[in-house]
């Protein structure tokens, strides 16, 4: 295994990371949005973590396999006015749930963090060995 | 005269190799740590130490001489620095996705790691000194 692979296992995970980030930002912004695309309410999604690691020896960093939609039923408001309210006046609503979309967030940057550290101390140690016999 | 040179340095070799592969599996376990199912990992670090110094791995690594006549001798290391044993981190307590990672106590582990990497290579850089003092002539 090479010198640097920590760097890339490090840097997967802040990639991932940042992505997941990316969907909670995306379901905040369209916790409130009627019409999606084609012409459905928005639904909340969410990223699949996998690991890089084929065997059962190895090791390796994170990917994000898939983002999938959330398959819970939308919320329904009442609002007759609504352009968009069906027969009953009732609009249906995206499904995101903000407060969980912020834990969602808060873990996101909290192991984004952990990997950015990770990354600084092996960097600092990498460079301290490049130095080695100098003193 | 060399061969005396790289046994002053074969131990702390073989530690400051071990410690790199020990951070390169606690760094995954950190980046794994949302990963369903994902089983936290780790090397028992002087069983492996032990065990490398036994096989004697010299200052050669896991570099091998290539042989291309029969009357060619091996080199005769074979030894790498490959970590013979990645094994299963027992839980303390387990999460409903299945994944074993618990971050406090492997970002403890991965700042000891450092500081005993950063300490092999402080011996190192004091044998490095010495030796050098001892070469010099005045």
């Amino acid at each position: 295994m090479s010198m640097l692979s920590i760097f890339d296992i490090s840097g997967s995970a802040m990639a991932a990371q940042s992505q997941r980030m990316n969907v909670t930002a995306s379901n905040l912004a369209n916790a409130d949005t009627v019409a999606g695309p084609q012409e459905q309410p928005y639904r909340a999604r969410q990223v699949m973590f996998e690991s890089m690691a084929r065997q059962p020896d190895e090791i390796g960093g994170v990917r994000v396999s898939q983002v999938v939609e959330d398959p819970s039923p939308l919320r329904r408001e009442y609002n007759p006015q609504h352009p968009m309210a069906d027969d009953q006046g009732y609009v249906a609503m995206p499904n995101v749930e903000p407060v969980q979309e912020m834990v969602n967030m808060i873990s996101a940057s909290r192991s984004y963090q952990a990997n950015v550290e990770v990354m600084n101390t092996s960097k600092q140690l990498l460079l301290e060995t490049l130095t080695l016999g100098d003193g | 005269m060399i061969d005396k040179l790289s046994e002053a340095f074969a131990f702390q070799q073989q530690a400051l190799s071990l410690r790199h592969e020990r951070q390169q599996v606690l760094a995954s376990n950190i980046a794994n740590a949302d990963t369903p199912n994902y089983k936290a990992r780790d090397i028992d670090f002087s069983a492996e130490l032990s065990r490398a110094m036994r096989t004697g791995a010299g200052a050669g690594g896991n570099l091998e001489l290539a042989t291309t006549s029969s009357g060619h001798l091996s080199g005769g290391s074979g030894a790498s620095n490959k970590v013979e044993e990645l094994l299963y981190r027992v839980p303390q307590q387990s999460s409903l996705d299945g994944n074993t990672v618990e971050m406090e106590s492997e970002r403890a582990r991965f700042a000891d790691n450092s500081l005993r990497y950063q300490t092999s290579l402080t011996f190192m850089n004091s044998t490095i000194t010495g030796l050098k003092t001892a070469m010099r002539p005045e």
